[in-house]
């Protein structure tokens, strides 16, 4: 194949998985942040404590998030054919990704808000805040390069599932690897796929990471130390290391 | 009631009869992997209005427990507590979340905090405006108030740097101001200085005097430190095992023998010579002047006194001084020039006879 030849299904691909990672990263994150904080609230000694609820949504979210996507990919093609009206292509791709997201990025959103400071809830009890003034001026804002860094993981390991929907019809990178790389013995566009993948991981997570540690940085609870060496240290090896991992 | 300012304030200037804060058989018992814990044991607490009152003890006294209960933030398992005279604990209500009610009286009590609790997201201007947001006021009226309470405390140039570039004793000034934004009557202040070097300690210690004497605001603060209570408590309240053991104003304090706050306040050292002494310490306040009254005592009955140790000090406001002196001979044999040493109106406690001090009390 020429270049001529494939530039233009590796750009339609490329669109296409930006566009199923792009859809379902905005919907595990609408979905997965009010659930995250949900059992955090809920948990024993929460703000909203309640045993049940707590013990239910963490099952779900535990059973969902261990489901091998590629089941789930198949065992919600009814839900699947009942939104999008079809179980095949891009948009079909999303539903399946969206909600194997939905609970991993629960799950980080959990572990980052669980890290803010109880002193800082109390602070703001004592000027007579309710629970939703809690959330929306403590716990979010002070988890956000936390959260951040959780939508960097939901994003990369979503490139990782769309390529694994792709193999089912979903078009994207994915696709392009299976049927030119593997079936046709392309071994070129094979390798241009990888590392096409590579480029836009690599590029999401130093994005991140950059806005993650930007933000920790204004919060001064100086971040670890760039990793990155394209990044100049502006202060000196930090003493506490931060909690973006 | 607001004194001019450069004119030296007069001792208690602000404080009335009034009790801004009640509690009465405050009782808190927490529960914990099946057992229980008795932080509050019956506690009643009366604050007046316009005094910094010290409550101190040691680590695990109760003390957080006790003011954490008085803005409800820990909700007491008996006893009621009253604030301005609203009584908080009916407003509590039954569920285990703060009502509309409730939190619109915490809004009227301002918190500090041993360490700070500073929103890093905010810079310090929008920290001190979070009070006034959750009051619903408006951007400019919130900006104005957060300029005008960070001039106050000291720190208007720092309005727009977030807390991580501010050294522990800032913070602590923003913690103060955004406790005032809401116009309280009563400031709670948990261990505010213990985060802090001696020297910042003084000026945070100094600002909430101040701040006392200008506004008329009551202060509740708890420590373990005795030098707080030295320097701006004029009441105070020793707290063991989540009882209150001793209480009242400083002087009241000072003036009880046996005090064991007062003797912390304000020690004074010097050994006994010998087995066969007396050893008596004196408290005086004010003008009372020992001098003349030990050389009458000695002329009177002809006996050699020797002087163990003296000092004058300032507590909470007051000018105390105490002396420590040796008589020959034992207790038994002093019992008249002791009897002289009250009549002259001095307060005199015999060292290491606190058993014969209570039975002569009891006479
Ligand atoms: N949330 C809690 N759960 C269980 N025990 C507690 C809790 N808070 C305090 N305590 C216990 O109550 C006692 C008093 O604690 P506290 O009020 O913090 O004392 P202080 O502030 O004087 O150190 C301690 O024995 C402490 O272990
Ligand atoms: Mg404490």
């Amino acid at each position: 194949m020429t270049w001529s030849e494939m530039q233009p299904l590796l750009s339609q691909a490329c669109w296409d998985t930006l566009y199923m990672v792009g859809w379902s990263t905005l919907i595990a994150v609408v979905g997965g942040l009010p659930l995250g904080i949900l059992l955090v609230l809920t948990d024993r000694g929460g703000l909203l404590q309640n045993v049940v609820a707590n013990k239910v949504i963490g099952q779900v979210v535990n059973v969902a998030r261990s489901m091998p996507f590629i089941i789930l990919m198949v065992a919600l093609m009814g839900l699947t054919r009942s939104i999008t009206g079809t179980t095949i292509g891009r948009e079909a791709a999303i539903v399946p990704l969206a909600i194997g997201a939905i609970p991993f990025f629960a799950r980080l959103v959990e572990t980052a808000v669980r890290e803010v400071d109880g002193g800082l809830v109390e602070a703001v009890q004592s000027m007579g805040g309710n629970t939703w003034t809690i959330v929306r001026k403590v716990l979010v804002p002070e988890s956000l390069p936390s959260l951040i860094a959780s939508t960097t993981t939901t994003i990369v390991a979503l490139i990782g599932y769309s390529a694994m929907a792709g193999t089912v019809g979903a078009g994207g990178l994915g696709d392009i690897a299976i049927r030119y790389g593997y079936q046709r013995f392309e071994t070129q566009m094979m390798w241009i796929t990888v590392g096409i993948l590579a480029v836009v991981i690599s590029v999401i997570q130093f994005a991140g990471d950059f806005a993650a540690r930007a933000l920790h940085r204004r919060g001064g609870r100086s971040g670890p130390a760039p990793k990155l060496r394209l990044l100049k240290a502006k202060e000196p090896a930090a003493a506490d290391v931060g909690k973006v991992a | 009631m607001h004194p001019c300012p450069g004119t030296p304030t007069p001792v208690h200037s602000t404080v009335t009869e009034t009790h801004v804060i009640t509690t009465s058989g405050l009782t808190k018992v927490y529960r914990s992997r099946g057992r229980d814990v008795t932080a509050l044991d019956g506690v009643d607490l009366h604050v007046r209005e316009g005094e910094v009152y010290g409550v101190i003890g040691q680590s695990g006294a109760g003390k957080s427990s006790l003011i954490r209960c008085v803005n409800l933030l820990e909700r007491p398992t008996s006893g009621t507590v009253t604030v301005a005279g609203q009584d908080l604990t009916a407003l509590a209500g039954r569920g285990p979340r703060a009502g509309k009610e409730l939190r619109r009286a915490r809004s009227r009590i301002g918190m500090v905090f041993q360490h700070f609790n500073l929103l890093s997201s905010r810079t310090v201007q929008d920290n001190v405006e979070l009070p006034l947001e959750i009051l619903g006021q408006s951007g400019r009226a919130r900006s104005r108030k957060a300029l005008e309470l960070l001039d106050l405390v000291g720190l208007a140039d720092k309005a727009k740097a977030y807390p991580a570039q501010l050294s522990g004793g800032q913070k602590q000034r923003v913690g103060i101001a955004r406790a005032l934004a809401g116009d309280p009557k009563v400031l709670l202040s948990d261990e505010a200085t213990s985060a802090l070097d001696p020297e910042t300690t003084r000026s945070i210690l100094q600002l909430l005097r101040d701040l006392n004497r200008q506004l008329g605001l009551t202060v509740l603060l708890i420590t373990h430190e005795m030098d707080v209570v030295k320097s701006i408590c004029d009441s105070a309240a020793l707290m063991e095992r989540g009882r209150i053991v001793e209480s009242g104003t400083v002087s009241e304090l000072l003036a009880t023998p046996g005090s064991e706050l007062a003797a912390a306040l304000f020690p004074v050292s010097g050994e006994r010579t010998g087995a066969d002494r007396t050893v008596l310490d004196i408290t005086f306040q004010g003008e009372a002047a020992t001098q003349p009254v030990i050389s009458q005592l000695s002329r009177t009955y002809n006996i050699d006194i020797s002087i163990l140790g003296a000092a004058i000090d300032t507590v909470g406001g007051l000018q105390i001084g105490r002396m420590r002196i040796e008589l020959p001979g034992r207790y038994e044999d002093n019992v008249v020039p002791v009897g002289f040493l009250r009549e002259q109106g001095l307060q005199i406690d015999v060292v290491g006879q606190e058993n014969l001090l209570v039975k002569e009390g009891a006479k």
